[in-house]
């Protein structure tokens, strides 16, 4: 009999632990308060988020969502939740405008601070901060100008370690070859890329720094902010070893400019609190929320004249963006994906 | 309702990408996909019938711990195994600098062994922690086994190796296919491990034509082809299982023969081994790199703390639907047993109920949404409230992660169900008790172990929940999954060590309360 107990009060514990959370996660929609639906790391963007509360005593609630926020605010319809859309790559910020599940926002700050190529023409998104996909070289390599070009060449073979070619950054940066030379060329010069590869392509960027480390490739494709966190990382850690041991190196297409990539915002189109959302996306390309971003993320600010991170100064530096602009480069983003299957990329 | 949902999104696209897929994607992704499934499969089986036969037939050291510990790995969820041993194994992990060391290299790049980002790799790290599946069903078959079959074997003239493969294991062979079958759809279902191990299965397809394609309906159409896997293997199952005739009323068990001396000790880390390296290995590191962040900056932070709250919380939603549910099925199952009038219908629900399983999470969450988020809505319309009652409130969370899990109990309770003769709720009726009692009196008390052990796995399941939680939850709503995703997402996986850990901890909770039921069942 004595077995019999457990679950019974087991379950009856369990129910009224139930009952008691889902009381308590209910009394969200108080009053003040901004939802935000994001698909970028929620600890990354805590800090700015913390001193906008301070200053303005608005609280967000945050949902971090990696795929599929599309789908869940489409499906929330009219009763949605979500005031502010936050994400880290342009194609998919372009995806929600063009689903419809924003709107535009009519805010002179906003168009004077961030540039033209880097928010939608009728104001239904816009960016928040760039990052850069550099190159990661052993620190041995003389490798100084280099191109997006080159990484097919046949000098680097068994040598070039690379996240999958389905990963958004990825795509954005083959649907920008396909934008400056065309699919046939893109298409080749993918093949001489897969035929370098020194291993699957697959894991992180912070992956590319390791695996050189380790021995397994030279050099490979990374976004430019990780080499801040690997360099500002504890001494002895794993990260800045991984970060001591490599160099990184700016490179270009052919035609001149570097592949940036955007992180930026759409309001709702159902948001309860629209005039909210637009004072927290005011908030963040002001002077001093610009400069968390470069100094806490070592991102590149969108707001002129902000200064950069030190280490981001000193490896890379300031960077001339690819003129062909990121609504362009998205349209191929696709033919970039079907490209990376057609060559199979990833197996 | 999910399936259904996805079959409509399925529909909702032409087939013009197929060309596409069937010339470059699909023969090797098939490939990839079958090759992982059956080295998987053999894989679990020799280490599940394996280590179940050894800790049964034979006497020796550390048997009684090992006969539980064998069962921990069933905590380790498979994305954290995969990041642990990728980095224990890496050129700079400790284990290849320590043989570069005691090979006299001294840089990786003069010497590396081959790496763990593979096919190979894959199967050998997702059979280590998915074993447990069949252990956990054959032991369970060979402890119930009748040591008389075993014993007339040997006086026939049968060796011990004959015996085995000729009585027991034929025996235990309705067990061994529930348990590769579980193991091969939560094969089916992995993301994290497989695409953390740059292995392409039809799975991370289905993920990556969604997500860098925006082609949800073409997705969909994919994972439609998956559940024909999926029907692979679960018609495996049933056939497995269709052939199994015996029922015993002698329960005089099995007993161990003793190995002593140094072939005892072998014995015993042979099988210790997939413990270690599935369970043990995996958690040391895990410790090791949360004791370095242990200096830092309050680790047990409150956020942490929450999550933690949450993870159980979720777990034990979802536990509580999952057993609610179960218990009505086999009340049903029992009445068209009993009246042999729907066995058909029976087998319909069960095989359904069993989709969610196998379907990736994050494609039954998406089906799931469109239908939940109507009646969502419609319910707020009703209560005149603003926003998403049952949403926000988690319970459409719970309720995605019940259908997702439904199937290990649904599965376990047929099979509970199969053991009791019919015989019993013959001679219930004849002495007057109705379908009511007889169910209570009869059934409820046999399927209880049953009932326990499915429910203490789902549990464990629950608590590793990461793509539907991602999806589905609530604003400010984290669970330990979610925070080491985050962590994983930013691409500081090892900073995530803490909730990595808590997450192995807490899953060998239930895992622990599991092999105790069992001890108890056992004598």
């Amino acid at each position: 009999m004595n077995e019999f107990v457990l679950p019974r009060t087991g379950l009856r514990r369990i129910t009224l632990a139930s009952a008691l959370v889902f009381s308590v996660s209910l009394p969200v929609f108080a009053q003040d308060s901004l939802t935000l639906y994001t698909t970028r790391e929620p600890g990354l963007i805590q800090p700015l988020l913390d001193s906008w509360t301070q200053s303005s005593g608005v609280k967000v609630n945050t949902v971090y969502i990696k795929d599929g926020m599309l789908e869940r605010v489409k499906a929330e319809g009219k009763n949605s939740p979500a005031d502010l859309l936050m994400t880290v790559d342009a194609g998919n910020l372009i995806d929600l405008v063009e689903a419809g599940v924003t709107q535009p926002v009519d805010s002179a700050m906003l168009k004077t601070a961030i540039p033209a190529n880097l928010r939608g023409e009728d104001n239904q998104w816009f960016a928040l901060s760039m990052r850069a996909r550099v190159l990661y070289a052993d620190k041995s390599l003389p490798i100084d100008n280099w191109h997006y070009e080159q990484l097919s060449s046949p000098e680097y073979k068994g040598k070039v370690c690379i996240r999958s070619g389905q990963h958004p950054y990825n795509t954005a940066l083959i649907a920008a070859m396909i934008a400056h030379h065309g699919e046939a060329k893109t298409e080749e010069w993918l093949r001489g890329v897969k035929a370098n590869l020194a291993r699957k392509a697959t894991g992180g960027d912070r992956d590319v720094a390791r695996d050189i480390l380790g021995g397994i490739c030279d050099i490979g494709l990374a976004n430019s902010y990780y080499i801040g966190h690997m360099k500002n990382a504890k001494e002895g850690s794993d990260a800045r070893k991984w970060g001591d041991a490599i160099k990184v190196v700016k490179p270009t297409f052919e035609q001149g400019g570097t592949h940036v990539n955007i992180s930026g915002a759409a309001v709702a189109r159902f948001a309860p609190n629209k005039a909210e959302a637009v004072k927290l996306m005011e908030y963040l390309v002001s002077a001093p929320a610009q400069q968390l971003y470069a100094q806490a993320n070592f991102e590149y600010p969108v707001l002129k004249g902000v200064q950069l991170d030190p280490v981001i100064s000193a490896t890379i530096g300031e960077i001339d963006v690819d003129k062909v602009p990121l609504t362009e480069i998205v349209k191929y983003r696709k033919q970039a994906s079907l490209l990376v299957d057609k060559v199979g990329f990833d197996q | 309702m999910p399936v259904v949902a996805l079959i409509w999104q399925a529909t909702q696209a032409d087939f013009s990408h197929w060309d596409n897929l069937v010339t470059f994607v699909l023969p090797s992704v098939l490939k990839n996909t079958v090759l992982l499934l059956a080295g998987v499969a053999v894989i679990v089986g020799v280490i599940g019938v394996g280590s179940a036969w050894a800790v049964t037939a034979w006497d020796f050291p550390v048997r009684k711990i090992l006969s539980w510990a064998l069962l921990l790995p069933l905590a380790m969820p498979t994305y954290i195994v995969a990041f642990a041993w990728l980095d224990l194994l890496h050129p700079i992990g400790p284990l290849q600098t320590f043989i570069r060391l005691l090979l006299g290299f001294d840089s990786p790049r003069q010497f590396r062994l081959p790496d763990l980002r593979s096919l190979p790799g894959a199967i050998i790290l997702l059979g280590l922690v998915l074993y447990p599946y069949v252990y956990l069903t054959t032991r369970a078959m060979f402890i119930s086994q009748p040591a008389h079959l075993l014993e007339a074997a040997r006086t026939l003239g049968c060796s011990a190796a004959g015996t085995f493969f000729r009585v027991a294991l034929p025996m235990a062979r309705p067990a061994l296919a529930v348990g590769i079958s579980l193991a091969l759809l939560e094969t089916l279902n992995d993301i994290g491990a497989s695409e953390f191990l740059g292995v392409q299965t039809l799975t991370v397809t289905v993920y990556t034509t969604w997500i860098s394609r925006s082609d949800l309906a073409a997705a969909a159409q994919i994972a439609c082809m998956m559940l024909m896997f999926i029907f692979c293997i679960l018609t495996l199952e049933f056939y497995g299982r269709k052939k199994q005739g015996f029922s015993s009323r002698s329960l005089r068990e099995i007993q161990p023969t003793a190995i002593r001396g140094w072939r005892g000790w072998l014995l015993a880390s042979v099988i210790a081994l997939p413990v270690i390296l599935g369970f043990v290995a995996p958690v040391i590191f895990l410790a090791w790199e949360s004791m370095k962040r242990f200096g830092e900056e309050n680790p047990l932070s409150p956020a942490l703390l929450s999550a933690l709250q949450n993870t159980l919380l979720l777990a034990a939603g979802t536990t509580l639907v999952v057993v609610c549910v179960s218990l009505l099925v086999a009340w049903s199952a029992r009445h068209s047993a009993a009246d042999n009038a729907l066995p058909g219908f029976r087998r319909g629900v069960m095989r359904l109920a069993s989709l969610g399983y196998a379907v990736p999470g994050t494609i039954l969450a998406i089906g799931f949404l469109t239908p939940a988020m109507a009646v969502d809505r419609w319910l707020a319309d009703l209560l005149e409230v603003r926003g998403l009652p049952l949403m926000s409130a988690g319970v459409l969370l719970v309720i995605c992660c019940a259908m997702r899990f439904q199937a290990i109990a649904i599965g376990a309770l047929d099979s509970g169900l199969s053991r009791i003769p019919p015989s019993l709720e013959q001679a219930s009726r004849l002495l007057g008790e109705n379908g009511a009692g007889t169910f209570a009196r009869i059934h409820l008390p046999l399927l209880r172990p049953a009932l326990v052990s499915s429910a203490l796995l789902v549990f464990a399941d629950a608590m590793k929940e990461l793509p539907t939680t991602l999806l589905l939850r609530p604003v400010n709503f984290e669970t330990l999954a979610t925070l080491l995703y985050a962590e994983a997402a930013r691409g500081t996986y090892e900073e995530g060590a803490i909730a990595a850990l808590m997450i192995v901890l807490a899953g060998t909770l239930p895992v622990i309360l599991l092999v105790r039921h069992q001890m108890t069942r056992t004598g």
